[in-house]
C-alpha cells in the first residue's frame, strides 16, 4: 500500500514543506500587521503602509512609529530568537526537553535582572545588559562544569539543572528580602512587552541577524548530529566543535531576547516542537519554520494580551502559556 | 589500501582494553574480527575508524598516521557503521543515504550536484533499495533498515568499510542478504571490508581473513582454513565444538558443550 504511493513522495514532501513555510510566513505577517492595527486606538491597514513609507503626517503616525511598530518588531525578534535557540538546543542536546532554560539562560538572566531591579532600582536602565551578562555567565559556567574530555549532553543537562536551582535560590531570596518592590520583578519574570521601543529593537536585532545566519549555516550539521555522535563522527562531522559553537549561538540568541523582555518561557520549548510536528525534522526547513512560527506566536499573543482585557494589559508570557500549551497538547495527541 | 596498528594499547579508566596489538588488515579483503565478549573487538574497530583517539601506539592508513588525516578527508576514505544506530522518525531512505555525502560538502559548498546524485543512486542500487527511496527508515523492516545504513556508508565512496556486528537482530535470510551485499562490494569495487562478527559461522563463510581477539590481544590471524581448529575454539571461546564441511566445502562450527574450567578463565 505504502509502496504504490511512495514513488513521488519525495517531491510531495518538498511541496508540502514549502507550503507550510508559506503558511507560517503569512501567519507571521498577519501577526505583525495585527499587532500594529489593534490597540486602544485602532489603526486601518492603509495608514500603516503610509506611515512606514514616511509620506503621511497623520495623527496615527506617532502611535505607529513610536509605540506599535517598535514593540511589534521586538515581539517578532524575540519570538525568532527564542524559538531558534530552542530548536538548536534540542538538536545539540538530543533531548526533547532542551530549551534555553537548560543552559541556564533564564536563571542567570533572572538573578542579575532581578537584582538590578530590586537592589538598585535607580539603575533600571541597566537591567537589560545585566540580564544578558547573567545569562551568558550562567551558560559559560554550566559549560565548564559539564566539560570533561568533551561535552556530553546529559552532563550539560544535569549541570544546568543544578546551576539553575542554585541561582533560583538567589532569585527567591531576593524576592523575599525585597518583597515590597516585587511587582516589577514579577512582571519581568513572566515576560512582557509593555513599553518596549526602539532602543530594545537595537539591542536584539544584531543577534537575530548573526544568530539566524549561523544557525542556518549549521542546519546540515545539526541534521547529521541527529544520527547520533558515532555516526556523525564517522561522516566527518566534528561533533564536539559543532556542539560548542551551536550551544554558544543558542545562548546568545536566547540571552539577547530574555534580557529585553524578561523570562519568557514556552516559546523556546514548544514552538520548535510544534514546528517539528508540522514540518518534520529536516533542520534546513525546520529552522526557518521555527523562526517564522516564533515570530507569529509572539506577535499574535502580544496583540491578544493587550486587547482582550483592555484597558488591563496581560503580560504576553501568561497569555502564551494559557493558549499555547493546550494547542501543543492537541498537536501531540494528533501526531503520536 | 591497508590499515594497520602498531603496538596499539588502550585503557579506559585504568582498565586495560587492548594491549600491544600489532596487526595489518590487508587491502581488498574481507576480514572478520571475532572473539569472546569483552575482548576489545568494538574498541579496536572504533580506533580503526578514528572515533577514539586516546590510545598508545600507532594506527596507520597506507602508512599515514590516522590522527594526522583530517576528519572529513578520513570519512571520504573510510566509513563505519557502529551498533545501535537510530534515525529521526520522519527521515526517508534517500535522505539518509544522502547524508553519506556529508564528507564531500563544506559550510558554504552544500552540494556537488551530479557526483552526489550518482553516488546516492549507486548506493541505493547496490543495496537493492531503489524502490524504497521515499519510504521512511522507521517503517522499514530490520533487514531493510540495515541495508539503508549500509547504503549511507556506501555514499561516502569509501575504500574501507568497517562494520560492528552488522547482522545483530536480523533473521537468517536478512543476515545472509547483508553478508552477500558486503561480498559483492568487496568483489566489484575492491572495497576492503573489516567487520566485527559474533556469529563464527558467518565469519567462516564470508571472510577471507579471521582476526581472533582474546584477553585484550591478538590470539591468531589468518585464513579460516588455516586457523580454525577444535583446539582454537576451545581455548578462545571455552566451547567444545564439532567442525564440519558444508555443501560448498566451507567449514561450519557446531558448538557442543562448554569446556569445564575454561569458562572461569575467560571471565578473568
Amino acid at each position: 500500500m505504502i509502496g504504490t504511493i511512495s514513488q513521488d513522495r519525495g517531491t510531495k514532501t518538498l511541496k508540502r514543506q514549502i507550503c507550510i513555510l508559506v503558511i507560517f510566513a503569512v501567519l507571521a505577517c498577519v501577526g505583525f500587521i495585527m499587532s500594529i492595527m489593534k490597540g486602544s486606538v485602532p489603526i486601518p491597514v492603509a495608514e500603516i503602509g503610509q506611515a512606514v513609507m514616511g509620506n503621511n503626517a497623520g495623527m496615527h503616525e506617532q502611535i505607529i512609529m513610536n509605540i506599535r511598530l517598535p514593540r511589534t518588531i521586538v515581539a517578532a525578534l524575540v519570538g525568532i530568537n527564542l524559538a531558534l535557540s530552542g530548536a538548536v538546543l534540542q538538536a545539540v542536546m538530543k533531548n526533547p526537553l532542551a530549551d534555553p532554560h537548560i543552559i541556564g539562560i533564564s536563571s542567570g538572566a533572572g538573578l542579575m535582572g532581578i537584582m538590578v531591579m530590586l537592589v538598585f532600582p535607580e539603575h533600571e536602565y541597566f537591567v537589560a545588559p545585566a540580564a544578558f551578562l547573567g545569562a551568558m555567565g550562567a551558560a559559560i559556567c554550566i559549560y565548564f562544569l559539564a566539560w570533561k574530555n568533551g561535552i556530553r549532553p546529559i552532563r550539560i543537562i544535569l549541570a544546568g539543572v543544578a546551576v539553575s536551582a542554585f541561582l533560583g535560590a538567589g532569585i527567591s531570596a531576593l524576592l523575599i528580602f525585597y518583597s515590597d518592590r516585587v511587582h516589577g520583578a514579577l512582571m519581568w519574570m513572566v515576560g512582557g512587552l509593555a513599553a518596549r521601543s526602539w532602543p530594545h529593537v537595537n539591542i536584539i536585532y544584531p543577534y537575530t541577524l548573526v544568530g539566524g545566519l549561523l544557525t542556518m549555516l549549521g542546519a546540515r550539521h545539526l541534521n547529521v548530529l541527529q544520527l547520533g555522535d558515532e555516526v556523525a563522527k564517522g561522516l566527518g562531522l566534528r561533533v564536539e566543535l559543532t556542539r560548542i559553537i551551536m550551544t554558544a549561538v543558542a545562548a546568545m540568541l536566547a540571552a539577547s531576547a530574555v534580557s529585553v523582555v524578561g523570562l519568557l518561557g514556552f516559546v523556546g520549548l514548544i514552538v520548535p516542537h510544534a514546528a517539528r510536528l508540522i514540518i518534520g525534522t529536516d533542520y534546513r526547513c525546520l529552522l526557518p519554520a521555527t523562526a517564522l512560527l516564533g515570530a507569529a506566536v509572539v506577535t499574535l499573543s502580544d496583540t491578544f494580551a493587550r486587547t482582550v482585557f483592555a484597558p488591563t494589559e496581560l503580560p504576553v508570557g501568561i497569555f502564551m502559556a494559557v493558549l499555547g500549551a493546550p494547542f501543543f497538547l492537541f498537536l501531540l495527541r494528533r501526531e503520536l | 589500501m591497508a590499515l594497520e596498528t602498531r603496538a596499539l594499547g588502550v585503557s579506559i579508566r585504568g582498565k586495560e582494553i587492548l594491549h600491544n596489538v600489532s596487526i595489518c588488515f590487508p587491502g581488498n579483503k574481507r576480514t572478520a574480527i571475532i572473539g569472546p565478549n569483552g575482548a576489545g573487538k568494538s574498541t579496536l574497530l572504533r580506533i580503526l575508524a578514528g572515533l577514539e583517539h586516546n590510545y598508545e601506539g600507532k594506527v596507520l592508513l597506507d602508512g599515514q598516521e590516522l590522527c594526522g588525516i583530517g576528519r572529513k578527508a578520513l570519512s571520504r576514505r573510510l566509513a563505519i557503521l557502529p551498533q545501535g544506530m537510530t534515525a529521526p522518525a520522519d527521515i526517508t531512505v534517500e535522505r539518509l543515504v544522502d547524508y553519506g555525502r556529508f564528507p564531500y560538502r563544506s559550510w558554504l559548498h552544500s552540494s556537488n550536484g551530479k557526483a552526489d546524485r550518482e553516488a546516492v543512486e549507486c548506493a541505493l542500487r547496490e543495496t537493492g533499495l531503489r524502490h524504497f527511496r521515499d519510504r521512511q527508515v522507521a517503517e522499514l523492516s530490520g533487514g531493510e533498515r540495515q541495508r539503508a545504513w549500509i547504503a549511507m556508508a556506501l555514499a561516502q565512496q569509501p575504500e574501507i568499510l568497517l562494520l560492528d556486528e552488522p547482522t545483530t537482530y536480523l533473521d537468517i535470510a536478512h543476515q545472509l542478504e547483508v553478508m552477500q551485499i558486503l561480498t559483492k562490494l568487496n568483489r566489484d569495487y575492491q572495497m576492503t571490508v573489516i567487520m566485527v562478527l559474533h556469529d563464527i559461522n558467518h565469519a567462516l563463510q564470508y571472510a577471507d581473513e579471521l582476526v581472533i581477539l582474546k584477553n585484550h590481544g591478538i590470539f591468531a590471524q589468518g585464513t579460516p582454513e588455516k586457523i580454525l581448529t577444535v583446539d582454537m575454539v576451545a581455548s578462545v571461546f571455552g566451547v567444545k565444538a564439532d567442525i564440519f564441511l558444508n555443501s560448498r566445502g566451507k567449514a561450519v562450527l557446531s558448538p557442543v558443550s562448554i569446556v569445564p574450567g575454561k569458562k572461569h578463565e575467560m571471565i578473568v
